[in-house]
């Protein structure tokens, strides 16, 4: 791997919140999954496009929460960046370098420097090691640390890090609560000392009173290790709160992407817009007086996804160029990007 | 009289561990056509007192070993077990999270659908298809004749959903029970299924019991709200009382636990410490006790009775009136 490319922020996509070095540069990402008919013989019939031409950069030091629904590609974006797909074409540039053309040797140096916290911490853990074991195994995988006692020292301490008490690292994980198996899945995530770990979903499965203190704790761990966070979530308070900037997708596309206040305040995709007004907030008199404008219909197949606008059929603005211009993300104002050409 | 009165309702599960007390002594009443809510997190009762409702616990290892349920002038539990399947679709219907496994794979929407009509209702299969045809013309889909040869595979989770509302409403129920109906689908689908539910209940005048842990959804769609944790009620009223002037710590933690987007945007969020209770291991004090800012010596002593502090709001915590200066900040 070349050395630290310190590229200063490109006019593309930027931020505008003080971070400057892009960490991960993400060009024109696209993964399509193809779809078999045949057993024996099979051949390919069409393409899921989960990710169909998407391109931002991750600076370090921020949260980039990335919003959507099912369906939307943002966990195959993550996916992507993690090379545990390999993308149909696009580049990935991490340290000056495009990984998506690294071989699996080269990319166990990355793999140490980007790590991953997934939603179930009840599968992504292995059931028969015990939390000290699945702690010290990515150590000893990549020989950061060759002594075992040592191994053990840096276990507890993550442990402690993460808000446990050195003794879970004799306990199995269908010992722990949920909440507690969440925080052993955030210091394997830790053990590489990464520089930019993606959160998929990674307090969705939480009760209430837990999902804020896992948050708190994903924020406390941010400033302590200076870490970066690819923040995929559908849940958009909880975006909101964590992420200095998101991102938003429908269908595979990018639709908008702006400094986090910005984007909630001044929403200008009617996505976006609509997305938000979808979410009920806590309080029964402010819901009284909200207007429930709904999206009409339902998500189409990414197999074959509108021509044009991938959201027209669905948008309240829509006008009939929509049906054959493919929108471009475009700066409307400074860091604010949007994909419609409505705007 | 109430359309359905529960009263000092225990459930409890014999296991190896020992007896879960999932259910322990919620009273509560839904009036005729009216929205209740109850909330809390995994593990509080919601379900399971739903569940209780319908006479669903499976024995063994859970059992109902006490208080009573009237139902339209009907006590549940002392029905035989025909007599319940009586009531079961036709007077009570219900709605669960996962659509997918609450309809059958192997069956078209129609013959689900038509079902309950012919057991129940004893309609001819013509005239339950007739009905079936309006119910999913009611639920918003599209093309009903088409959709009644489908199977569930056929359709998204949020259509499935429909197909489930179309059902529960299929025999004319009083009462619906619905158990996180919108848990397993994203927040549009979700906004579109409980302006669903929404709708149609009130214009049928069928009566709802919603739960679920989401705060947002019981503000928007809830007339009266309760709020359990480790088995039982500890706060109740009015949705406008509940998340302005709560009286419970726990309901306070909660509401200021969440993230908020109609707020500024907080550096911190403010957790609730600590883990829920061992539910087979809870001692004669407040369950809450041990994660309670506002916790004394007495709250150890006994667990304190629900009582009413106006209005139909109740709250089961000896510290209800000290807890002023928290609520200020969660209302703003």
């Amino acid at each position: 791997m070349s050395d630290a490319v310190n590229q200063k922020r490109s006019s593309r996509t930027g931020s505008s919140e003080g971070f400057d070095e892009v960490l991960v540069d993400v060009r024109d990402l696209k993964m399509y999954f193809p779809v078999t008919e045949g057993v024996f013989i099979p051949r390919v019939v069409a393409h899921v496009k989960a990710v169909d031409g998407v391109s931002f950069q991750v600076f370090r030091g921020e949260t980039l929460g990335v919003v959507g629904e099912s369906g939307c590609g943002k966990t195959t974006t993550g996916r992507c960046i993690l090379q545990l797909e390999k993308p149909t074409s696009g580049e990935i540039i991490f340290y000056g370098d495009d990984i998506t053309k690294y071989d699996s040797k080269q990319m166990i140096d990355v793999r140490k420097k980007i790590q991953v916290i997934f939603q179930d911490p009840y599968s992504s853990l292995n059931p028969r090691m015990k939390v000290g074991e699945i702690l010290m195994e990515p150590m000893k995988v990549h020989n950061i640390i060759p002594d075992e006692v040592e191994r053990q020292k840096r276990a507890k301490y993550l442990l402690n890090v993460c808000g446990l008490a050195s003794a879970f690292a004799d306990r199995y994980p269908h010992e722990m609560s949920g909440g507690q198996r969440q925080r052993v899945g955030i210091a394997r995530a830790l053990a590489m000392d990464p520089e930019f770990i993606i959160c998929d979903e990674a307090v969705s499965a939480l009760d209430v009173s837990i999902q804020a203190q896992v948050i708190n704790l994903l924020e406390d761990l941010r400033d302590e290790f200076d870490l970066t966070y690819l923040f995929i979530s559908h849940d958009l308070s909880v975006v909101r709160h964590i992420s200095h900037r998101v991102a938003v997708m429908y269908l595979g596309n990018l639709v908008e992407l702006a400094d986090g206040d910005e984007l909630f305040e001044n929403p200008m995709h009617p996505y976006t817009n609509l997305l938000l007004n979808a979410v009920p907030i806590p309080d029964p008199d402010i819901e009284k007086t909200r207007a429930h404008e709904i999206i009409k219909g339902e998500i189409p197949s990414p197999i074959n996804p509108p021509p044009g606008c991938v959201f027209h059929p669905r948008c309240p603005m829509a006008v009939d160029n929509c049906k054959k211009e493919i929108p471009q993300l475009r700066e409307v104002k400074p860091g604010h990007w949007v994909a419609c050409s409505e705007v | 009289m109430a359309l359905l009165e529960i009263k000092d309702l225990q459930t409890q599960f014999f296991t190896s561990a020992g007896t879960v007390k999932a259910v322990d002594g919620v009273s509560y009443t839904v009036e005729e056509g009216e929205t209740v809510a109850v909330v809390g997190e995994s593990g509080s009762g919601k379900s399971v007192t739903a569940m209780s409702i319908m006479r669903l616990i499976p024995w063994p290892p859970g059992k109902i070993v006490g208080g009573s349920i009237n139902f339209d002038g009907k006590d549940l539990l002392a029905l035989t077990d025909d007599e319940m399947r009586s009531i079961r679709g036709r007077d009570i219907g219900m709605i669960f999270q996962e659509p997918m496994t609450s309809l059958n794979p192997v069956l078209t929407i129609g013959m689900q659908l038509t079902e309950p009509m012919i057991a129940h209702l004893g309609m001819s299969e013509e005239a339950a298809m007739e009905k079936a045809k309006k119910l999913l013309g009611m639920v918003g889909m599209s093309e009903p004749d088409r959709r009644l040869a489908q199977y569930p595979h056929h359709l998204s989770g949020g259509m499935r959903q429909r197909v489930v509302i179309a059902m529960a409403l299929a025999c004319d129920p009083k009462l619906i029970i619905a158990d996180e109906p919108t848990t397993a689908l994203d927040v549009t689908i979700q906004a579109q299924i409980l302006e669903l539910m929404k709708n149609l209940t009130r214009e049928l005048g069928v009566a709802m019991i919603i739960i679920t842990h989401n705060l947002g959804v019981v503000a928007r769609y809830a007339d009266r709200v309760n709020v359990m944790y480790a088995g039982r009620i500890i706060e109740s009223g009015v949705a406008s009382d509940i998340y302005h002037r709560p009286r419970h710590p726990y309901t306070l933690a909660l509401l200021k636990s969440v993230p908020r987007m109609d707020r500024q945007r907080e550096a911190k969020l403010d957790p609730v410490d600590g883990q829920p209770p061992d539910l087979t291991k809870l001692d004669a004090g407040c369950s809450f006790r041990p994660r309670c800012r506002f916790a004394k010596d007495h709250c150890a002593t006994s667990f304190p009775a629900l009582e009413d502090i106006g209005g139909g709001h109740t709250s089961a915590c000896f510290e209800k009136d000290n807890l002023d200066k928290e609520v200020k900040d969660v209302v703003g």
